[in-house]
Parts: structure tokens; C-alpha cells; sequence
């Protein structure tokens, strides 16, 4: 059973993809034929809009705007976003650290060459 | 009850500065981490309440001669209309400090909780999105980024440990497992709860210099509680050089420098470069774990941990049973 969860990774997958916009309908037959098994299944093009408009709400995708039907894009490519994402991972805020736990927090400039130097000297 | 709000303000304030300055300059937590986190819970917890406590007991002290029969005479005043001519201006003003500094920390601990949530739902969401699971680990996540991360994402049974596939690229397999059984440890020992409540007590009182020490200090703890736990299933040496080539973000394969990812991307090197070189929180922390797995000091004797742990214990059981001791004596 597919979750809200994969169909929006498999659709952000294919929009990523690729840098044309795409309708529903498009997405639709895209996963239909996506060798993803379970979320490769057929399913209902609102289905696939549900998941579109959630997307657009979390900021992931926009639509444009004066064609029918409508066509999505996403609004920057996956790289953007894992650097964003690591970006407010490396960031140490002190409102963040309950957040998540990094094996390794901030290191100063000294400190990183004094382990540099028991690296080499290892 | 005079006497009594006084001890526990006396105590407030041993518990808001000297203690946790000193605990906080004091070289025996690396040799007892655990001891030492029981100590800082115990005395942010007594220090809360015995503040809270002195200024209910001084504030009520005109409607009784125990906080029982106080308490009642002042729910008389509130609900039935009592006269309330036996309180002073000073009284009324410490009941209500009293009041709302519970209302205040109580309220900061929900709302840092909620906004702890949110933030690792969001992130979780993309990470949904943009990671891929580990071939051979259960709840590991790859995400792509050239730089050597590695961090645990709590949130029940949903947590997961995340790595970069630049992590990946750098470490040895015993090195990667060194990382990931540090950070499982993070997430079966539950440090996210610890870590939630100290940044909820600093954020509830920003102005008193210790809660900054002591959310410091309880970073730093839980690391070395979770390099100890790596320590039994991976050798020391091995741990010491995944902590310092994470820690150095360097490469320290020479035949990797001219491939490394960082290098063809300048824009981005700098950027993840500063924020991981630049920051000043817990700049000491990860020297403090190195030094103390390369020189490794004896544990504490029993007899001291015992100390310890009686104190932490005895910090908890003394301001309620000031609160109630009056009562006791008659």
C-alpha cells in the first residue's frame, strides 16, 4: 500500500527528472509505467492531484498559472533542496540543537587543523 | 514559615549560580558522564522548584501557619470572597511571581516541545524526499551532499539515522559503524528529552548565565554517553579517527583529494565550510571527547559516584520537604 508519503517522493522524483512542466495526466501515465512497484499501479488522476496541490503547499512544486489543464513544475531542483536541507543541518543555532543530533558539532578553524595534524601523524 | 521560604531561597540560589558554575568547571563528569547528567537534571529541577517554592511559602505566610491550611485560606480569598486585608501588597506580588514563573516555565516547556515537532516533521518530510534508504542498516538514511555529516532525527518509531554519501565516501565500514552505533545510542538512550528540556530552560530563563552552561554542558555529556556506547562494539582507535576526520571534514586519503566534490564547487565549499568551522557553541566539546578517549582517566570510584548520585538525590527530596515541614514540626 502506498502512502502519501511515496506518491509524493515518486512524483517529486519525476518532476525532478525532467525540466518541463507536467500535467497530471502526464504524471499519471509517468508512474503508471515507472518500474516503482507498489506506487506503480494505476491510480486516479485526482489521486495525483491531492498529491500535487500537498506539494504546492509545502512549496515543492508550482503550477502554471494560464494553462489548461494545469501544468506543475517544481520550484527548484533536488540539489537545491539537499543543500537547504543540509544547510539548516550544519547550521548550529542554539534553538536547533534539540532538533536533531550531529555526530559532530562545530569546530573551530584550530581545532579542525589540530585533528588534521592527528589524521596525518595516525 | 518564615524560616523555611528562606532556606529555599538560599537554595534557589546556590542552584541558579555557584553549583552549576562549579559543576561546570569540574573535570570529573568525563569520567562519569552519567553521574553527571543526573546531577545537572537534579539541579535544574530543585533550583526551579525551590525558587518557585520560596516565594509561594513567603507570600502565604500571613494566612497560616502551614502551607495546607495557607493554601485553603487563600482559595477562601479567590472563591468564597474572604477578606483578604491579612495579605500585604508584597505578598500578593510574590504569590503571583510565584504563579506565573510556573505558568512561565511550564508553558516554555509545551511550546519548545511544539516547536521541536514541527520542525522535525518538516524535516523529516524532506528528508523523505530527497534520502534514500542504507543498503544494509534498518532506519538509515543516505542523503546526497558531498560533505561528511551524520545526525540522528528522533520521533519515536520513526527515528532514523541519517549520513551523507560524502560521510560514506571518507570513513572505512568499521569507522561508518563506529558513527552509526553513536548515534542509535543517542536515540535508545533517549538524549533528545534531555536535550528538549535544557533548551526549554534556557529559552525560559535566557538571562541566567547557567542555563546556557548547563545546556552546555548536557550537549557535551550526551556525546561522550554515546562515544562510551560506541566504544563497545567498535575500538577506540577506531572512533577517534571518525570523530577527528568528521570533526577536520578533511581527507585524509591523499588519492581522494582530487576527486573530492567540495573542490569543484567553490560557491558551496565555503558556505557548508563556515558553518561547520565557524560556530563558537561547542567549539571545546569535540577536543573534550578527543582528549578523553585518547587519555582515557579512570572512572570515578563507586564511593564517589555514590556521592554524587546521593547529592543529586538529595537536592530533589529538600525543597518539597521544606515546603511541607512546618506542617511537620507543628
Amino acid at each position: 500500500m502506498a502512502t502519501l508519503g511515496d506518491l509524493e517522493r515518486t512524483v517529486m522524483d519525476l518532476l525532478w527528472a525532467t525540466p518541463e512542466a507536467a500535467t497530471a495526466n502526464e504524471l499519471r501515465d509517468a508512474i503508471a509505467e515507472a518500474p516503482s512497484g507498489e506506487v506503480g499501479r494505476e491510480l486516479a488522476v485526482t489521486t495525483v492531484l491531492t498529491v500535487l496541490s500537498r506539494l504546492e503547499k509545502k512549496g515543492l512544486v508550482e503550477r502554471e498559472r494560464d494553462s489548461r489543464p494545469h501544468r506543475y513544475r517544481s520550484v527548484t531542483s533536488r540539489e537545491d533542496h539537499t543543500a537547504e536541507l543540509m544547510h539548516e543541518v550544519l547550521v548550529t543555532a542554539p534553538d536547533r540543537e534539540a532538533v536533531l543530533a550531529r555526530f559532530i558539532g562545530s569546530v573551530s578553524e584550530t581545532e579542525a587543523q589540530t585533528l588534521r595534524k592527528l589524521l596525518g601523524g595516525s | 514559615m518564615f524560616w523555611a521560604s528562606y532556606l529555599l531561597a538560599a537554595l534557589a540560589i546556590i542552584l541558579a549560580w555557584p553549583a552549576p558554575i562549579a559543576l561546570s568547571r569540574a573535570s570529573w563528569p568525563a569520567r562519569a558522564p552519567f553521574t553527571a547528567m543526573v546531577l545537572w537534571q537534579s539541579i535544574a529541577l530543585a533550583g526551579g522548584l525551590s525558587m518557585i517554592g520560596a516565594m509561594l511559602v513567603w507570600g502565604l505566610e500571613p494566612l497560616g501557619d502551614n502551607l495546607v491550611s495557607a493554601s485553603v485560606g487563600f482559595l477562601d480569598i479567590l472563591i468564597d470572597d474572604e477578606s483578604a486585608e491579612t495579605l500585604g501588597v508584597v505578598h500578593v506580588f510574590a504569590i503571583s511571581a510565584a504563579t506565573l514563573l510556573f505558568a512561565h516555565l511550564v508553558s516554555t516547556l509545551v511550546l519548545t516541545f511544539m516547536r521541536i515537532r514541527r520542525q522535525r516533521r518538516r524535516h523529516r518530510d524532506m528528508l523523505n524526499l530527497l534520502s534514500s534508504p542504507a543498503a544494509d542498516q534498518p532506519a538509515t538514511l543516505v542523503i546526497n551532499h558531498p560533505a561528511p555529516v551524520a545526525y540522528c532525527l528522533p520521533g519515536g518509531a520513526r527515528s532514523v539515522t541519517v549520513m551523507s554519501d560524502g560521510l560514506m565516501d571518507l570513513l572505512t565500514r568499521a569507522e561508518l559503524d563506529a558513527v552509526l552505533t553513536h548515534e542509535s545510542a543517542h536515540l535508545h538512550q533517549r538524549h533528545h528529552l534531555l536535550l528538549w528540556a535544557f533548551a526549554a530552560w534556557r529559552s525560559a530563563l535566557p538571562w541566567l548565565p547557567t542555563s546556557r552552561l548547563a545546556q552546555r554542558a548536557v550537549s557535551e555529556l550526551i556525546e561522550m554517553l554515546a562515544d562510551d556506547e560506541a566504544l563497545r562494539h567498535v575500538d577506540e582507535p577506531t572512533l577517534v579517527r571518525a570523530i577527528a576526520i568528521v570533526g577536520s571534514g578533511a581527507l585524509p586519503r591523499a588519492e581522494d583529494v582530487l576527486d573530492d566534490p567540495l573542490a569543484d564547487d567553490p560557491g558551496r565549499d565555503t558556505s557548508a565550510g563556515a558553518e561547520v568551522t565557524g560556530g563558537t557553541a561547542d567549539t571545546r566539546s569535540t577536543a573534550h571527547r578527543l582528549s578523553r578517549l585518547l587519555t582515557p582517566l579512570p572512572p570515578l570510584s563507586r564511593f564517589q559516584q555514590g556521592l554524587a548520585l546521593s547529592t543529586a538525590g538529595l537536592l530533589l527530596v529538600v525543597p518539597p520537604v521544606l515546603l511541607v515541614a512546618p506542617e511537620l514540626l507543628g
